[in-house]
């Protein structure tokens, strides 16, 4: 029997009849990745014996007659930005290399009490800041459809083990689109909950006011089903919103009342949007016209002013999440003689050379930006007046959805780039966030869907964004369309 | 705006990292493009405007104050890359 990795709902399907054992499962996957990761570099730590053994485990109490979770038996990939006992946890950084944490992070307790088999950790940018995977210390991803292309990022790993085939779900975090480009870039779908509907306990801070983790998987039912394992107030993270979870997994086929999409022409006008991009979104809009939906003009005024307001904010807070490598207390530390101190001394030398040698390029760029944006004399001029920016930018997204349900757009600017072809230019990178970011501002979810193919067979990601708290009508739209079309259904040659 | 080498070596030391005099080339004229790009935020007249520190714009959260389970010792000290039974081991605070 093929053994379905594309889909956690055939898996499940299998799973519960008994056709299919969650060991027999779990190996096709391990095999599936022995496969495909020696050219796709997904994989930062494959956890072989834990995860067959969590699938025996899995296995015998199914045979005893004993309550399963929701996943029980579906093999996950996880993000190495989030903790795990079992696992090293390095987000990708030299910074953090070995690093074995002592808990685990909300999201992972959960998948392991939904009896999720968690196959192991996917490579990122270095503490997510990239939009390539180019950034890992362990090595690039490339992207499954084209092993010259990159993946995006930060979630690069997270999204082409699904799109690989090496497991149908994995969770990735975004902080200004590192779950929907990436899900662009490999044709797959990737939602980013509304701030606070997941758990952050245990995802190590990017940037604290705009991180967050959510589902990649091959479809929008998919997705709804790892939601639901994962979403839910959390008394360990103050951030997260005490509000109830309702099943996303119902009523995903059908929508709900006349379904009202907006669209934002000056997106489609931007400069830099790439032809076919544009021609995906105008055939994303008649598919949804058909499907009976008004669409509806609306404007976003403060757009252009996203990507710059994002550039304050996440590399402020990151400057300020990283404080904590010092090299005191855990990850890497670097030995300094005390004649080579000089006026800093030795522990403030150790600081310093610590972190020089342990962070990549980007991650030093970033914290320099947000050293400077912090800094005295310039704390008003751009960290205080990119949040003012940022309530006016929540502010259009809060009118625009008094007209519509949901908002349609690109991903990305771009269909997948080639490695290297940004990567020395900082400004050019954080470009491909410019339809990403402003999600990440207001708060509010966003999700990516396949929603064509180039010329040169590469997948086209769709993007739809909803009011706060407004997942399920996310997952049903997105789930309209994957009736309505077959992109999602396309894998790489 | 223009960003001095000095600056620039002021804010590395500042943020705890040591740049090589190549890091510092390099990092110097993109921090300047970077702070030209988002100066775009000058144009915006935000008088008035009470700044959206986060997405969930929610007041103090309360917890009970009660005892509950915290990482041991020898869990806190796993990771260290230098400790003794008790305690994090450093370099001198004082040179």
């Amino acid at each position: 029997m093929t053994i379905p990795l594309d889909s956690a709902a055939k898996l499940l399907g299998l799973l519960a009849s008994g056709e299919l054992t969650a060991r027999q499962a779990t190996q096709a996957s391990l095999d599936r990745i022995a496969a495909t990761d020696p050219e796709v570099g997904a994989f930062t730590f494959v956890n072989t014996e834990a995860a067959l053994a969590a699938a025996d485990s899995i296995d015998q109490r199914r045979r005893d007659g004993q309550p399963l979770g929701v996943l029980a038996g579906v093999p996950i990939a996880v993000k190495d930005v989030l903790c795990t006992t079992d696992m090293p946890t390095t987000c990708s950084s030299r910074m953090l290399e070995n690093h074995m944490s002592p808990y685990d992070a909300t999201v992972v307790a959960r998948l392991r009490a939904a009896d999720a088999v968690i196959v192991g950790k996917t490579n990122m940018d270095e503490f997510a800041m990239g939009a390539s995977t180019e950034t890992s210390a362990f090595g690039k991803t490339t992207n499954p459809w084209n092993p010259s292309l990159t993946p995006g990022g930060s979630s690069g790993g997270a999204a082409a083990c699904v799109a690989a085939g090496d497991v149908p779900l994995s969770l990735g975090s975004d902080t200004g689109g590192s779950i929907r480009q990436p899900a662009a870039f490999c044709g797959i779908t990737g939602l980013k909950p509304t701030y606070g509907r997941v758990s952050r306990y245990g995802l190590i801070a990017f940037a604290s006011s705009l991180d967050q983790v959510g589902p990649m998987a091959f479809d929008a039912v998919d997705c709804a089903t790892l939601l639901n394992a994962i979403a839910g107030s959390d008394a360990s993270d103050s951030t997260s919103l005490p509000v109830e979870t309702p099943d996303f997994t119902a009523g995903l086929d059908r929508i709900e009342g006349e379904l009202r999409i907006g669209i934002v022409k000056h997106h489609l006008e931007a400069e830099g949007l790439d032809p076919e991009v544009r021609q995906a979104v105008d055939d994303a809009i008649e598919v949804f016209r058909d499907a009976g939906a008004k669409i509806v003009e609306v404007e976003l005024p403060h757009s252009d002013y996203w990507v710059p307001t994002y550039y304050v904010i996440a590399p402020s807070e990151a400057s300020s999440n990283l404080s904590r490598y010092d090299g005191a207390h855990y990850g890497h530390r670097s030995p300094v003689a005390a004649s080579d101190a000089g006026d800093r001394g030795p522990l403030v030398a150790t600081y310093c050379r610590s972190r020089g040698e342990a962070f990549g390029a980007e991650v030093k760029r970033r914290i320099m930006i947000g050293m400077y944006a912090l800094s005295a004399g310039y704390g008003d001029k751009y960290y205080v007046k990119a949040l003012q920016v940022r309530r006016l930018i929540r502010q259009d997204f809060d009118s625009a959805f008094q007209n519509v349900d949901l908002l349609l757009g690109p991903v990305t600017p771009t269909p997948p780039f080639a490695m290297g072809e940004k990567i020395d230019d900082p400004l050019q990178m954080y470009l491909c966030d410019l339809f990403t970011v402003g999600a990440n501002l207001a708060g509010i979810p966003a999700l990516s869907m396949p929603g064509g193919l180039t010329s040169n067979n590469l997948p086209i990601g769709i993007q739809l964004q909803a009011p706060p708290l407004q997942e399920a009508k996310l997952l049903q739209a997105a789930a309209a369309f994957q009736r309505a079309t077959d992109w999602h259904t396309k894998r790489p040659l | 705006m223009a960003i001095s080498l000095d600056q620039v070596r002021k804010l590395a030391l500042m943020a705890r990292l040591e740049l090589s005099d190549d890091e510092l080339g390099t990092i110097t004229p993109q921090l300047e493009g970077i702070v030209a790009f988002v100066d775009k935020l000058m144009e915006l007249d935000t008088d008035g405007i009470e700044p959206m520190v986060h997405a969930v714009e929610t007041v103090n959260r309360w917890v009970p104050d009660q005892l509950g389970d915290s990482l041991s010792r020898e869990q806190a000290l796993a990771n260290a890359p230098n400790h003794d039974e008790e305690c994090f081991l450093v370099p001198p605070v004082l040179g």
